[in-house]
């Protein structure tokens, strides 16, 4: 028979103004094997650990039952504290009755009854558990980051730093994302470019990180501390060690007209190209549907002018596989396709533009060299109208629920550099909110009002109308005056809602890390762990996590750069106990198990085994513990009750429901 | 193959052109409508006020008629498509509704929103096909610029009339194309014409329909076409500029070559 303290927690107001706690301190000493029972104002607090190692001294207590908060919150605070006391950790329990029930009714006698009853469901169980060792797994001492922007560089970098490998797969022929098609950065209207290329340097010189670009993830195994990942390295049709970057292929390549992605399609690229001129690696590609090489097979005009004899036609992809005990998460994002806001005639007028393109065209090595003309016939514009919120805050299915956060920022910006560089143009802002918090934010939205004149209307605009003189009319609304707008513009910019790169449902399932429903990857605490996603080993980089800007970016880069480090500072992992194992003489070989199981931990093996006397060959279900997370779907779906759970056994699950229903 | 067909009131009266050359068309390509016996009124716009059920019986008299023969039911007119349209997914999708119509209609099996409704174009586009109406054209309206006039009642609230896409909508652009025609794109072909604003608030109507018509013109447009009489009416009345709307199963009938038999 367990001994067993039940210490139940007022949490401050947050349970006792709801529960009565010393009618459940008291109702516990009822409950079969309770020897001790108390409540107190913060179980948490060093006071109340202390008064449950007390009692384990005193009382000789086997188990506990924390009344408290989730075990999200505290499990692990109240485990150690027994720990310390001399009792193992998994015989600790908590009934949550904060989350559960005092902050969910208002009724103090059914919250008491309700928190009597989760107390008795967690004493049941505590009569049942038995001590758990932990296992342990090695740790590989190498980091993946999957993406190459200012996400991706700046946690390599940081890793790297720290005296730990780091591989970086970019699927681009170059690494530097987003940032690099960026011109100005707000708030201090630094050049990305000059900000950027320093770091993309710094990481393809450093002898710790090793680039594969033009590279995806294919394939992912393993577990926290010991991953095996499969990289693909697209053929590149040139030889990497080989070509000088000349540029020469480039120039005289006869195909011209695939659409550049760097610069958004806004005008085209060769068939064999680098995509921006600061390229790291500074080697190009050959795009094999744009190749007349490859699509006729005349022309291999590249490989002739190529001095180094770099151009391989013959190369094929290459799958490498690498061992890693981190993955960092830093795919990214794109702009939302706009096929469902035609209102704003994206599609019917080249002079519709979004926020992203606008950064091309400002850019000096962009589509117009930097002069901001208008893309349907070249001329300047006078009249420039940018309207926010396109797809962001959306309340249908077209868009997105989000705000996409920068956008209020860049168009700010934008606002400010046109007002600068050509004054004689007006600009004008339809926006539902302005939201700039963050260091110097306000100030330069202020400054962009009031030192450069730009025209902000509050109020949205229901459609942009092409004229056949071709300017466009821009029809709004104008809320703070109430009236009603049509405006005359040269050029409309779209500031375009943004989202996670479409890869990363992909990438997700690989690493069965979790996915929130706008694709945006979970982390394991909104709140405390916001750069860990609840998978072990698996962290997140930028704005595959959420919408944020290029210095939030970075701080969370440099956060999950940290917690990576601390995993791979390791020599060896504490594996979790409470992990499913399957009764030999009970399994019947039906494979349900393995399907089930998300994390890949069940295979098939044949074993011998001794039934009642009978010696036989049978195909039994064999849990690799090292990469089972305890989820318990196996055992809820073995139709034998062969599997059970460590910690969550079938007969603690029962106990618990029994005591529920008592 | 044969459609049960709800003409509406004004099909029978202003707009008879619409109707006639509507059936000569569809004769000549091979789909049968057969006209709903004993229709009534859809009520124009009425029936939409959620808490009115007698108004909309009209609607599910005609659309039960149909289910009755296993036929979908065809339209032309916009408001008459609009209304039947929505009264037909109250009846699917709004259970107080469909029960209290169902008491009123006392018929043997209730309704409950079963028969498809679609628009004469949408017969075009979706079960004769633009491909074929192009191999029965005879008569291509070569070198006609025609600017599309959707209006609003066929496309809007976009999720429930399912006609297209309410921004940039194309099926009439596509029509146009099969006739031989030219489509002229302009920004204001799915914008309100006034509807029955122009009975009281003649100046809104003649500004509404103004920048409709002055858009098509202004990218180039010789002609508009229409399904709406209403439509029609308010182009022709309140607009300053006198381009030509003709409504689109005119344009149909005479590609096909079976104007002049309709009128004779």
């Amino acid at each position: 028979m367990q001994r067993i303290g039940v210490f139940v927690c007022h949490c401050g107001s947050n349970i006792a103004a709801t529960v009565d706690v010393s009618k459940v301190a008291e109702m516990a000493l009822m409950e079969p094997g309770v020897v001790h029972a108390e409540d107190y104002q913060y179980m948490c607090s060093e006071a109340g650990q202390a008064k449950i190692a007390d009692a384990i001294h005193e009382k000789k207590l086997t188990g506990i039952v924390v009344c408290s908060c989730s075990p999200r919150m505290h499990e692990a605070t109240f485990r150690k504290a027994a720990e310390r006391a001399g009792l193992n950790p998994y015989m600790v329990e908590i009934a949550n009755i904060r989350e559960h029930c005092s902050w969910i009714h208002k009724d103090m006698e059914e919250a008491t009854k309700k928190a009597v009853i989760l107390m008795r469901a967690a004493v049941a169980k505590v009569n049942l558990n038995t001590p758990l060792q932990p296992g342990e797994s090695r740790v590989t001492k190498r980091a993946l980051i999957i993406g190459g922007g200012i996400a991706g560089i700046q946690t390599a970098l940081d890793i790297a730093d720290a005296g730990y490998e780091v591989d970086i797969v970019e699927k681009t022929p170059s690494i530097g994302g987003r940032m690099s098609q960026l011109d100005k950065t707000f708030p201090t209207l630094d050049c990305s470019a000059c900000i950027l290329t320093p770091k993309m340097v710094e990481a393809s010189a450093h002898e710790k990180i090793k680039i594969y670009t033009y590279s995806e993830v294919e394939n992912v195994s393993g577990f926290v501390g010991d991953f095996t990942v499969d990289i693909r390295k697209k053929a590149r049709s040139v030889d990497m060690d080989k070509c000088t970057g000349c540029g020469v292929c480039q120039e005289k390549c006869p195909s011209k007209k695939a659409p550049s992605e760097f610069n958004r399609g806004l005008n085209n690229r060769s068939a064999i190209y680098t995509p921006f001129a600061q390229a790291i690696p500074n080697v190009p590609v050959i795009d094999r549907e744009a190749c007349i090489k490859f699509k006729t097979g005349k022309c291999g005009i590249c490989s002739k002018v190529c001095q180094a004899g770099a151009i391989d036609y013959e190369q094929k992809d290459e799958i490498i596989t690498e061992k890693y005990g981190a993955i960092v998460v830093a795919t990214g994002f794109d702009t939302i396709n706009l096929d469902k806001y035609d209102e704003y005639a994206y599609s019917q007028s080249k002079d519709v533009i979004t926020s992203l393109e606008l950064e091309r065209v400002m850019n000096a090595a962009g589509p117009t060299h930097g002069h901001l003309e208008r893309l349907s016939d070249g001329k300047a514009p006078k009249e420039m109208v940018f309207i926010q919120c396109v797809g962001s805050r959306c309340s249908d299915d077209r868009g997105k629920p989000y705000c996409s956060k920068i956008c209020c920022m860049y168009t700010a910006k934008h606002a400010m550099l046109i007002r600068d560089k050509y004054p004689d143009v007006n600009v004008t802002v339809f926006y539902i909110d302005v939201r700039t918090p963050g260091k110097n934010f306000d100030e330069f939205y202020r400054r962009a009002v009031e030192q450069y004149g730009v025209n902000y209307i509050k109020g949205q605009v229901g459609k942009v109308i092409p004229q056949p003189n071709g300017k466009l009319l821009v029809q709004g609304s104008d809320l703070l005056d109430n009236r009603q707008i049509l405006k005359e513009a040269d050029m409309v910019v779209l500031a375009t809602a943004i989202e996670p790169n479409p890869d990363v449902r992909k990438i997700a399932t690989m690493l069965t890390a979790s996915i929130d429903t706008n694709n945006f990857l979970t982390e394991a605490h909104a709140k405390l762990r916001p750069v860990e996603s609840p998978t072990a080993g698996i962290f997140l980089s930028g704005v595959c996590q959420g919408p944020k800007d290029i210095p939030e970016t970075v701080a969370q880069a440099g956060a999950a750069a940290v917690k990576a480090i601390g995993l791979l500072a390791k020599d060896k992992l504490m594996t979790n106990p409470c992990t499913a194992h399957s009764d030999e003489l009970l399994c019947n070989g039906c494979s349900t198990c393995e399907n089930v199981c998300p994390y890949g931990a069940i295979t098939y093996e044949d074993k011998e085994v001794n039934d009642h006397g009978i010696r036989e060959v049978r195909r039994l279900a064999v849990v690799n513990s090292a990469l089972c997370q305890g989820c318990g779907a196996c055992t809820v779906a073995c139709p034998s009750g062969a599997m059970d759970l460590q910690g969550f056994s079938n007969r603690q699950i029962i106990a618990e429901v029994d005591a529920i229903c008592r | 193959m044969k459609y049960s067909y709800y003409p509406g009131c004004t099909l029978r009266t202003k707009a008879k052109d619409l109707d006639d050359y509507a059936r000569a068309s569809a004769r000549v390509l091979g789909f049968e409508l057969e006209e709903v016996e004993d229709w009534q009124c859809c009520g124009g716009v009425y029936p939409l006020g959620t808490d009115e059920i007698a108004t909309k019986l009209s609607s599910v008299r005609a659309l039960n008629a149909a289910k009755e023969k296993n036929q979908e039911l065809v339209t032309i007119c916009s408001a008459c498509h609009h209304v039947i349209k929505r009264v037909n997914d109250d009846m699917k999708n709004v259970e107080d509704i469909c029960t209290r119509a169902n008491n009123y209609m006392e018929l043997d099996t209730p309704y409950k929103g079963e028969t498809k409704v679609l628009h004469y174009l949408e017969v075009l586009r979706d079960r004769v096909g633009f491909d074929e109406l192009k191999k029965k054209v005879v008569n291509p309206l070569k070198g006609k610029k025609i600017g599309a006039y959707y209006g609003c009642l066929l496309l809007r609230p976009g999720k429930l009339l399912e006609f297209d896409n309410p921004e940039n909508p194309k099926i009439m652009e596509d029509f146009i194309r099969a006739i031989g025609a030219e489509p002229v794109i302009y920004p204001y072909r799915n914008e309100c014409c006034g509807g029955y604003i122009s009975l009281k608030e003649k100046d809104m109507a003649k500004s509404m329909c103004d920048k409709i018509t002055e858009s098509a013109e202004g990218f180039g447009a010789d002609m508009l076409i229409t399904a709406c009489p209403l439509c029609m009416y308010n182009l022709n009345k309140s607009s300053a500029k006198k381009i030509p709307v003709y409504y689109f199963t005119e344009l149909l009938a005479e590609a096909l070559g079976v104007k002049e038999v309709q009128a004779s």
